[in-house]
């Protein structure tokens, strides 16, 4: 089914602004159950997204999350303008961070952002150019029920 | 569709629909419709905020009258801990127990010693827990409903050791029917609560069939006449009365005190809905996963601050935390007996009945396709909203508006900006050169033309 019949939403996220981090997941969240995906999913949804949208508070300047529902499956993608990601596949590595110390203090910065997103989706891609940004697509099945 | 059982009923009669509660209530559960309040049952989970704001008095808790206890042949009254915090400071539980004999209940049980040993079972439940975490404690029936509505994905962090209240009204009929040779339906249990929401988790709990009480009496109702029957007992000497508190259960009155008695270290203990909320939404995002324990109450300070106390909730909070630094300083531990309580806990007696389920909110149609579209029509319809939830509509929010007109409980024309909008499109097409004196926009609305005026320069 084509994007025509299905919900498109972006929302903007400001790097830096810790104050209002995470208030886009919990708004993507509240859409979700408001259209009655199942909660099980929603809590993966919820993880996944916050994760994605402190990676843009953290490390980048600004940036987008837009969330995509069809009636077969939701993704969430994340771009953002920002360092971008030397290597991607140490990224990936649970417990590798590059998280400043005073990030750290604040409980951020476990390395375990990315692995997160993507042990909580069904489907993850990711992309990025170093000095230019980062984007993540996080999809999420809804036809098959126990899939993950 | 279920139906839900609720502690608070509208007084249409005194009800003159000034909306104090339809913006205090932090599920939006209430709409004006037609000057009077209405609750949307699924979505109300009994925090009593309503109660507390409304001017007029016009929602009324559902309790238990004082007459109730006739029904039985033996009664036993079971105080919460934030009754002993509701009097002066000379005035100590045994005083008040007896007290509760006077006023009329053949006995009256000291809770506390059941929250001690609730306390031990959490700490053993907690030490051997493996799976995921923070757990939710659950003797706030508030937040188990906030869990079973707003966040349905976090249901499983519910601790499944029952409350202190229903493990205490289990034993004690089943005690007294041994002792006396009565059914144990002739033993009347009666909880005496500090807000109304314990009277639902006996009506309808959340998780299990059927409660072990048998009614829950308002502190508030109860006050006036306990009071003037404790003039009557004869003083016990302070430090007799101080020996019987069991350190580890009056915590239980207050936000904080049962992490503090049992000295969690890694543990949060947070009061007041707002607050709860902050932290249910970092749980579900994940961030609390290295705290163990999460001790929440819908109430401002714990059960003290519950809507059917008497005392200002900051003097009784206080009274609490004096008391155990005292039985702390004094080193008083009448607490049970921790191997006794092991034996119990292994024998599965603190152990819930039953699941509690998740009752998320109805979505906005059955099936996915068509409430995608009503989403989509949802935000359509906010995006042309002033976005200022003055709730003249009869919804809380401008938000809940868009969601009550896709549901066609609401319509357009309810909102006055929108009203006000069509009636000036009207105007204009009849006599297009009045437009100018007609300011309809929302105050706000447009803030560029109205608030800077002298400083904008062209």
């Amino acid at each position: 089914m084509g994007i025509e019949n299905g919900l498109s939403q972006t929302f903007e996220i400001t790097g830096n602004d810790f104050s209002k981090a995470g208030s886009i997941s919990t708004t993507v969240k509240e859409i979700l159950q408001e259209i009655g995906i199942d909660s099980s999913v929603i809590r993966r949804a919820a993880i996944a997204s916050y994760e994605a949208e402190m990676n843009v508070v953290m490390y980048a300047d600004k940036g987008q999350l837009i969330l995509t529902v069809t009636p077969e499956k939701f993704t969430i993608s994340v771009e953002d303008e920002g360092q971008g990601i030397e290597n991607i596949e140490l990224a990936m590595q649970e417990g590798y961070s590059t998280a400043t110390e005073e990030m750290r203090e604040m409980g951020f910065g476990a390395g375990m952002g990315l692995p997160n997103i993507k042990k909580n989706s069904d489907e993850f891609e990711i992309a990025s150019i170093p000095g230019k940004g980062t984007s993540l697509k996080m999809t999420f099945n809804l036809d098959t029920k126990k899939e993950k | 569709m279920n139906h839900y059982f609720h502690s608070l009923r509208i007084d249409e009669g005194k009800c003159d629909g000034r909306m104090k509660c339809m913006k205090a209530c932090p599920t939006q559960a209430i709409r004006v419709r037609k000057g009077k309040a209405l609750i949307l049952e699924d979505r109300c989970i009994d925090c009593g905020e309503c109660i507390t704001v409304c001017p007029n008095s016009a929602i009324i808790p559902l309790t238990d009258p004082f007459g109730e206890l006739a029904k039985f042949r033996h009664t036993v009254a079971i105080p919460s801990p934030a009754l002993y915090a509701q009097f002066g400071r000379e005035i100590l539980p045994d005083k008040i127990l007896a007290g509760l004999k006077q006023l009329g209940f053949d006995d009256a049980f000291d809770l506390a010693q059941t929250c001690g040993e609730v306390s031990f079972a959490i700490q053993e439940y907690l030490r051997e827990y493996k799976g995921p975490k923070p757990l939710i404690s659950n003797m706030c029936p508030t937040i188990v409903r906030l869990v079973q509505v707003k966040y349905p994905d976090l249901i499983d962090l519910i601790i499944p050791i029952d409350t202190p209240r229903e493990i205490a009204a289990r034993d004690i009929k089943r005690k007294k029917s041994n002792l006396f040779g009565l059914k144990e339906h002739k033993i009347g249990t009666f909880y005496l609560t500090p807000c109304p929401v314990k009277m639902i988790s006996i009506k309808q709990p959340a998780e299990k069939g059927k409660s072990h009480l048998d009614g829950a009496i308002s502190i508030s109702d109860i006050y006036g006449l306990l009071l003037s029957a404790m003039e009557d007992i004869k003083k016990v000497s302070y430090r007799k009365a101080l020996e019987s508190i069991c350190i580890l259960g009056i915590g239980w009155a207050m936000v904080g005190g049962v992490c503090r008695t049992l000295r969690l270290k890694n543990s949060l203990a947070v009061s007041g809905l707002p607050e709860v909320l902050k932290v249910f939404n970092d749980i579900e995002r994940g961030r609390l996963r290295n705290i163990d324990f999460v001790e929440a109450y819908s109430c401002a300070q714990g059960c003290v601050g519950g809507s059917l106390t008497i005392e200002n909730l900051y003097i009784s909070y206080n009274k609490i935390l004096k008391l155990i630094e005292t039985l702390e300083f004094e080193k008083i531990k009448a607490c049970p007996d921790i191997r006794e309580v092991r034996k119990l806990y292994a024998q599965n007696y603190f152990f819930i009945k039953g699941k509690v389920e998740p009752r998320p909110l109805k979505p906005l149609a059955p099936d996915l396709a068509t409430a995608i579209q009503k989403r989509k029509e949802k935000e359509k319809i906010y995006e042309t909203l002033p976005k200022i939830d003055c709730g003249a509509c009869g919804s809380p929010t401008c938000l809940t508006f868009a969601e009550d007109v896709v549901l066609g409980e609401a319509k357009l024309t309810d909102c006055i900006f929108n009203l006000a909008q069509k009636f000036r499109g009207l105007r204009e097409e009849s006599c297009p050169a009045v437009d100018k004196s007609a300011p309809l926009n929302p105050a706000g609305s447009n803030p560029s033309k109205k608030r800077k005026k002298g400083k904008v320069k062209k």
